[in-house]
């Protein structure tokens, strides 16, 4: 298990590599973290010309918040998002999606811009991301692109990112008042690829009634799956046990995922109702001024 | 360009090679640097047996290629000893049979080191927790634990 030739490229500028990247299209890879990447390689499963590494670029990671959204460059590592305090402080959900992912030697090695744009179905970060209704920006030498997750993620591994694009920062909205948030998930090892995750966020009123929910699942479809209709059926009402269990139910009912040897497609399905009443309990429980808030995170 | 000239600090020595690009680290580490410490398992990300530090974080070395850690620091269990005496992590494996066959060793020794050194007095929780990425097939982790636990105890 070695990988196959390649010529490797080091581009020391942002600008450098999306030359490269639009002199050598389809034939080059990019290089974040390598984590997904490189077994890939290994496997000779992907046989690029030309390896383009961005881990000499200055000023492609960092972690920053403006006008109300947290803005994290594509290099950063995803060990330095889980244990940000801006982080946890601002988008407590992706705060809490971060550990769940492979373990802490891949994290330390892995790349926020390299685990959306590798658009694994069953991977954390898709789904917040759909979940909060985030933001990619894709740069080429043919300049800026800000794309939804809906349009970002197009198919299994595969996004709307051109050959000579290079996505660099993801964009998420800080989690705003009275907004609790839960990400689970199931996977059948501890740091193995999710069954099914769930993303959730809720906003309730003073009034204790749902003003806003956003639902998000992965491992359940070639892409993340955004449940709007289900969300939609939790605004206006009381969140109740009752309530929760029958967004659950809405939410599995609405999926088509697939079986594997991992899980079949009736227990996917069935998981994803389980997790989503529950990440909807515990988020609700992490509202601000609602009874059993004690871990607001 | 199939080749790059590499200058890496491996256990506080500076070696200079040319590399092969494709080449990953581990297979640095082994062939061209001699440092069989180092163990390949999977080769693909899963096992942990490749387990080095690089510039103080543990991160597994068949994921990166030697090419890639020009002008950074690397330590590898060879780095662990001060010449025939263990370090307490590694009397600590000694002592409770942190080890049988001895194969995963390496890896557990450095995914440990970082995880000790960033949480000194960790629960029993948290050291399965940091060792989840590590796999050992002889299944030993009882003791690769209390290993762990008493090596904290001790520094």
């Amino acid at each position: 298990m070695k990988p196959p030739r390649f010529d490797y490229l080091l581009p020391g500028t942002l600008d450098e590599a999306l030359g490269l990247l639009a002199q050598h299209g389809e034939d080059a890879k990019v290089l974040a973290g390598g984590q997904s990447l490189v077994p890939l390689l290994n496997f000779r499963l992907v046989r690029p010309a030309h390896l383009v590494d961005l881990n000499d670029i200055p000023g492609l990671d960092g972690i920053r918040v403006e006008q109300g959204r947290l803005a994290i460059g594509a290099m950063t590592r995803q060990r330095a998002v889980e244990t940000s305090s801006v982080v946890r402080e601002r988008c407590p959900l992706l705060a809490e999606a971060m550990p769940q992912i492979g373990h802490v030697q891949i994290r330390n090695r892995g790349t926020i811009g390299g685990s959306l744009a590798h658009a694994d179905p069953a991977g954390e970060l898709p789904a917040v991301v759909a979940a909060l209704d985030g933001e990619l920006v894709l740069r080429s030498r043919r300049g800026e692109r800000r794309l939804a997750p809906h349009d970002f993620f197009v198919g299994y591994l595969t996004t709307a990112a051109a050959p000579d694009e290079l996505l660099v920062e993801a964009r998420v909205p800080v989690t705003p008042a009275r907004t609790g948030t839960a990400f689970m998930e199931v996977s059948r090892r501890h740091g193995d690829f999710a069954l099914v995750g769930v993303a959730t966020s809720v906003t309730v009123d003073t009034g204790g009634v749902c003003t806003a929910c956003a639902i998000a699942l992965t491992g359940v479809g070639p892409t993340p799956v955004v449940a709007r209709e289900a969300s939609r059926a939790l605004v206006g009402v009381k969140p109740t046990v009752d309530a929760l269990a029958d967004i659950g139910r809405r939410v599995a009912s609405a999926l088509t995922p697939d079986s594997d040897l991992h899980a079949s497609a009736e227990y996917r399905q069935h998981l994803a109702g389980v997790l989503t009443r529950r990440a909807l309990a515990r988020a609700l429980e992490r509202v601000d001024g609602q009874p059993g808030a004690k871990e607001r995170s | 360009m199939n080749e790059r000239a590499i200058r890496v600090t491996v256990n506080g020595r500076v070696y200079e090679r040319t590399v092969e690009v494709r080449k990953t680290l581990a297979d640095f580490l082994r062939d061209d640097l001699d440092l069989t410490g180092t163990h390949l398992g999977c080769e693909h990300g899963v096992c942990g047996a490749c387990t080095i530090v690089l510039d103080g974080a543990a991160v597994r070395s068949c994921l990166l290629f030697a090419a890639q850690v020009h002008g950074r620091e690397i330590q590898t269990v060879e780095g662990l000893a001060d010449g025939d005496r263990l370090n307490p992590l590694q009397e600590a494996f000694r002592e409770h049979h942190g080890l049988q066959c001895g194969f995963c060793t390496p890896g557990f020794l450095m995914t440990l080191t970082c995880f000790l050194r960033d949480t000194p007095d960790p629960t029993e929780a948290q050291v399965r927790e940091a060792i989840s990425g590590n796999l050992c097939r002889c299944t030993g982790y009882k003791n690769i634990v209390t290993a762990a636990l008493a090596a904290a105890r001790r520094s």
